[in-house]
């Protein structure tokens, strides 16, 4: 196994197009790690994407975020802009794992490691969330809902790698909020998680709103369905019923060690609920966490 | 947790019931101990097993050449190089022993009985090296067909683990062979008649999953064997002279060619009372000629080191209306993993002991299956059983709209009940501990929303048995204790505290050590709750050792008889006495070891005992329980746990033990599991999908520790350790049947499960609406 570590995007989509084995991009490596060390990985290269600066950053400009693919959710957490603008994204970002954990584990790596219970997923999906990404031909971008395409599977192709997320400026009146259901309190994976972003006018009607779930299908799902349901209601019981409903129908889980599909969609729709209201609490002004 | 504050029933004492600080703390908060995987040896080799990738086979050939070809490969072994074992089973500690099946499970012969059973290993220059040696070593299997469901193995038609198994304690014998090793039966009066008599009768089938017991250590030791075969082990156990027996027993060796040293322990729970790297890396180790390390990983350890039983039950309790329970009925079928040796046994005895009880009968089963062997876990067997009835015991009290501890008080094991299983009971704190918990704050408290409230007795025997201790008086008075049961919870401090107290020697002048199997004579493990007891009473009888040779020491230095001097217990020193009193200045230990070598030399204390009398702990538990609707997870909010420690040495070890136990007993009774596929494979070999309790799962769990002294220790002593895993199952399952108007009769009661009861009975309600 060769070990790299390129101080530019440019030399590490270099290494990554010439790699004739299986390369790997090592952020954090608390997914990459573990899965080498228990046999599920034999990369022929590592490549250590740390000592890119790009990738480290946080960088706020028009309101709006751009956080480097190799930022841990510590570092999320210790920028205040991100946490007021953003609280549902940080909040997932530190749902991973331990505190030690959250110390390695970066955005990149939450995404790029292609399982669809990843806690970040939803809540940039939700947010709208974009993903730059740097490659032999140079650089495009994609909403973060187009990165994952299966489990295990992401939309890059060879050569390609993440350099950072672009974040929306939060909305005026706006709010977002991130819930997971897990057996325990902490140090699991999610069972269903929801991700909701709702924005409302003058006299509280909702004029946008996104919903993401995650486990709940080979990809995180963006509900489109939830979203219609809320958008120009007052997001009154009624509404957010439909938008729960809507949550559940777009659930096609499977059943496994983690949970059985029934127990999937409906709690689908029991967070997308709790979500909602945490997002409107947050749009209203509401501060406090939910974690 | 450090005042020195006395509980007020144990006012005879100045050090037993204190909380000072252990003697093995430093170290072990500083990383300094030494645990399993921390020794490490010049010249040492990587040695790794290589595990079966089936779940039951014939293994038809077995070639090692080319692993043994492989450069970096010192030496690899397989079944037929151990000595061969009989098979027969014998009594052992909590459990029972049978060398054969032992050997089979730490290295299989003719057969792979699960997926990950052991099946070669190898010692090589490094991790790398030894794992590409696995990989080259071919087997030939003939897969066989597998069953892992308890109830799946009693019936008719499923695969057989063993062609040749007759069911035990069936009269007559069974002509054809089954999965069912052993039937147990125990009864006590007439249930018929009993239930005859009863107004009210409830009758219900439980199941519950294995569960593993979870420690955080991994299996790990190193062995290292000379070329004229002294040989050399330092292990993680709970008992390392029964390593010794077990190696030297499966090796063919005398036992004086093994010198084994206990590490330093990371949990064990039972879990660390059998072997199975230890054999492997002597053996390595002898035909490496080099020392050879062994550890297993935390798949290795969940995927092929014994959990306890899964089971499923059935138990029927009458009662009359005036809460009086004639008659209780239980059958109980254990899953034994895949070679004979579930705590059945134990189950059937614990079942119904919490009560005194006219008519028992309880009928128990050893079942094998295509799963890893159980090994003891934690009152081996009493938590499944007890479950079962104290849910039934629950259902009873709200059906005869009684108090559920007022119901219980009415039935309670006091001194004099006749146990089913035999013994007449002496002195114990049953009806103690539900007094305590009805007249706790905690019972009082009003419950909040979708929350209720259970309670649940327990129950567990307790053992003493082989323990040698000895205490050293050194040349400046200050002492130095060797035991030779691994401590486990706290067990040094304890030891050093009732030394401290027999002689009236500060604690800090007591240096505890925990001896090699050289050092001292014969100790049975640390199990069966019986560290603190035993190895207790021994360190008692040492240091009255000393106190009678201080006494001769002084004698002689007077030129007195032995009985014209005595031990005077409030100074700590001895005297003159009778006529002479007053003659002699007293002299205290360290004046009587200043003058020991010219009165006959070195001051030993030793005492070799078999512990006999180790009284049973009860226990009162109570547990407020939230249970969200929708979802269905349950959170832990309130617990109590109340249990009888005969005398608490040190207050904290005892709330500790408390405090582990039900931690174990919610990981038991809400998420702990081994999920099967349909192939047959352990699905969730590791912490992340084998869910134990992590930290922020539990509320402050709160003890009340029950004084009722046993008379046979010289303190007070009973057990602690186990007992308190009981009663949590039924705890948790009652309030949850308080709070959601449902029975559960299943562990664990993950939220899938709950949500789908919860929905089930919300639709029969609808319907009747």
């Amino acid at each position: 196994m060769r070990y790299e570590a390129p101080e530019s995007v440019e030399k590490a989509c270099q290494l990554l197009a010439d790699d004739v084995g299986h390369a790997r991009i090592l952020a954090g490596g608390t997914d990459l790690l573990v899965q080498i060390k228990t046999d599920v990985l034999d990369p022929s290269l590592l490549i250590d994407i740390k000592k890119i600066q790009e990738l480290r950053e946080i960088n706020t400009g028009s309101g709006g975020f751009r956080i480097g693919a190799a930022v841990t959710g510590a570092e999320l957490k210790e920028h205040d802009g991100l946490r007021a603008a953003w609280p549902g994204i940080v909040e997932a970002a530190n749902l991973i794992g331990s505190t030690q954990v959250q110390g390695r584990a970066t955005l990149g790596g939450n995404l790029c490691n292609g399982s669809p219970a990843a806690d970040s997923v939803p809540a940039l999906i939700a947010a709208g969330a974009k993903v730059v990404i740097a490659g032999p031909n140079g650089r495009r971008e994609l909403p973060v809902e187009d990165i994952m395409v299966g489990v295990r599977k992401l939309a890059l192709t060879k050569g390609e790698l993440i350099v950072s997320f672009i974040v929306p400026p939060r909305p005026k009146q706006g709010g977002d909020a991130y819930l997971r259901f897990i057996p325990r309190t902490e140090m699991d994976i999610a069972v269903v998680g929801c991700g909701v972003s709702l924005q409302l006018d003058a006299d509280g009607t909702c004029t946008f709103a996104r919903l993401a779930l995650g486990a709940v299908a080979e990809r995180p799902l963006l509900v489109g369905d939830a979203a219609k349901a809320l958008i120009g209601s007052k997001l009154d019981a009624k509404a957010v019923d439909v938008a729960a409903a809507a949550a559940s129908a777009a659930c096609r889980p499977i059943d496994d060690k983690r949970g059985t599909k029934a127990f999937r969609i409906k709690v689908a729709a029991v967070l997308a609920r709790r979500t909602i209201q945490i997002a409107l609490d947050r749009a209203h002004g509401k501060t406090g966490t939910t974690h | 947790m450090q005042d020195k504050a006395k509980s007020p029933m144990s006012s005879e004492f100045s050090v037993v019931g204190t909380r000072p600080v252990r003697p093995d703390g430093v170290d072990k908060v500083t990383g300094r101990a030494r645990f399993g995987a921390d020794l490490n040896l010049s010249g040492q080799l990587t040695g790794a097993v290589l595990r079966s990738p089936h779940v039951h086979a014939r293994v038809l050939k077995i070639d090692v050449s080319q692993a043994l070809a492989l450069e970096g490969v010192k030496a690899v072994v397989t079944q037929k190089d151990f000595a061969p074992q009989v098979n027969s089973t014998t009594a052992f500690g909590e459990g029972t022993l049978n060398l054969m099946h032992m050997l089979t499970n730490v290295l299989a012969g003719d057969k792979v009985l699960f997926h990950g059973h052991p099946i070669a290993a190898v010692a090589a220059t490094n991790a790398a090296v030894a794992k590409r040696a696995l990989k080259l070593i071919k087997v030939d299997y003939e897969v066989l067909p597998h069953v892992i469901d308890v109830d799946e193995a009693m019936a008719l038609g499923a695969p057989l683990l063993f062609p040749d198994m007759i069911t035990e304690g069936v009269k007559p014998a069974p002509t054809t062979p089954s999965n069912i090793a052993k039937r147990i039966d125990i009864v006590l009066g007439d249930v018929e008649a009993g239930f005859k008599v009863a107004d009210v009768i409830i009758e219900r089938s439980f199941k519950t999953a294995p569960v593993h017991q979870g420690y955080i250590e991994p299996h790990a030791c190193v062995a290292t064997v000379s070329e004229d075969g002294q040989a050399e082990l330092w292990v993680s156990t709970q008992g390392h002279w029964i390593v010794r027996m077990l190696c030297a027993k499966l090796l063919g060796w005398d036992i004086n060619k093994i010198k084994v040293t206990a590490a330093e322990i990371g949990g064990g729970f039972g879990g660390k009372t059998v072997v199975y790297l230890e054999p492997l890396a002597l053996l390595l180790s002898q035909k490496s000629r080099r020392p050879v390390k062994m550890v297993m990983s935390r798949e290795d350890v969940i995927r092929a080191t014994g959990p306890t039983s899964g089971s499923s039950m059935t138990v029927k309790i009458g009662a009359t209306n005036d809460g009086r329970i004639v008659a209780g009925e239980a059958l109980l079928k254990y899953q034994a993993g895949a070679l004979p040796g579930s705590p059945v046994g134990p189950g059937c005895m614990c079942a119904f002991a919490p009560y005194d009880l006219p008519n028992v009968k309880v009928t128990g089963y050893d079942v094998v299956s295509n799963r890893p062997k159980v090994a003891a876990y934690r009152a081996p067997g009493a938590p499944i059983s007890e479950y079962a009835v104290e849910a039934v015991v629950d259902e009873l009290a709200a059906t005869l709209k009684m108090d559920p501890i007022e119901f219980r008080l009415k039935n309670v094991a006091k001194q004099g009940t006749k146990a089913a299983y035999g013994p007449k009971f002496g002195p114990v704190g049953m009806a103690e501990s539900l007094e305590a918990a009805k007249a706790s704050a905690h019972w009082r408290t009003p419950l909040g929303k979708n929350q209720g409230r259970g309670v649940a007795a327990g129950f567990w025997f307790n053992i003493g048995g082989e323990t040698t201790v000895s205490l050293v008086l050194n040349e400046d008075g200050t002492l130095g204790l060797t035991a030779g049961t691994p401590d486990i919870g706290g067990l040094r401090a304890s030891l050093c505290m009732m030394a401290s107290e027999e002689l009236k020697v500060p604690l800090e002048k007591i240096r505890v050590q925990i001896g090699d199997t050289n050092q001292l004579g014969y100790n049975f493990l640390t199990g069966g709750s019986r560290s603190t007891f035993s190895s207790g009473m021994a360190t008692v009888e040492a240091a009255r050792d000393i106190k009678k040779e201080a006494v001769r020491r002084a004698a002689k230095l007077w030129e007195l008889p032995e009985e014209a001097v005595e031990w005077d217990s409030g100074s700590g020193s001895v005297r003159p006495a009778g006529p002479n009193a007053g003659k002699h200045t007293p002299m205290t230990l360290v004046d009587i070891a200043r003058i020991a070598g010219k009165t006959g030399g070195p001051i030993v204390g030793y005492s070799r005992l078999n512990a006999h009398g180790a009284a049973p702990s009860f226990a009162c538990h109570i547990a407020d329980v939230e249970v969200d609707p929708e979802t269905g997870k349950a959170s832990i909010v309130r617990y109590t746990a109340i249990q009888d420690a005969g005398r608490a040495i040190h207050p904290s070890y005892v709330e500790g033990q408390y405090q582990g136990g039900v931690a174990q007993g919610i990981g038991w009774a809400l998420n702990e599991e081994y999920i099967y596929g349909t192939d047959g494979k352990l699905q969730n070999a590791g912490f992340l999908d084998y869910r134990i309790p992590v930290a922020s799962d539990l509320p402050m769990l709160d003890t009340i520790i029950i004084e009722v002294p046993n008379p046979t220790h010289p303190y007070g002593v009973r057990g602690v350790g186990e007992t308190c895993i009981i009663p949590p199952l039924a705890a948790i399952s009652n309030a949850m049947s308080m709070a959601t108007g449902v029975r559960f009769a299943e562990l664990p009661m993950s939220p899938p499960k709950v949500l789908a009861a919860l929905d089930k009975a919300r639709a029969a309600n609808t319907a009747k609406m």
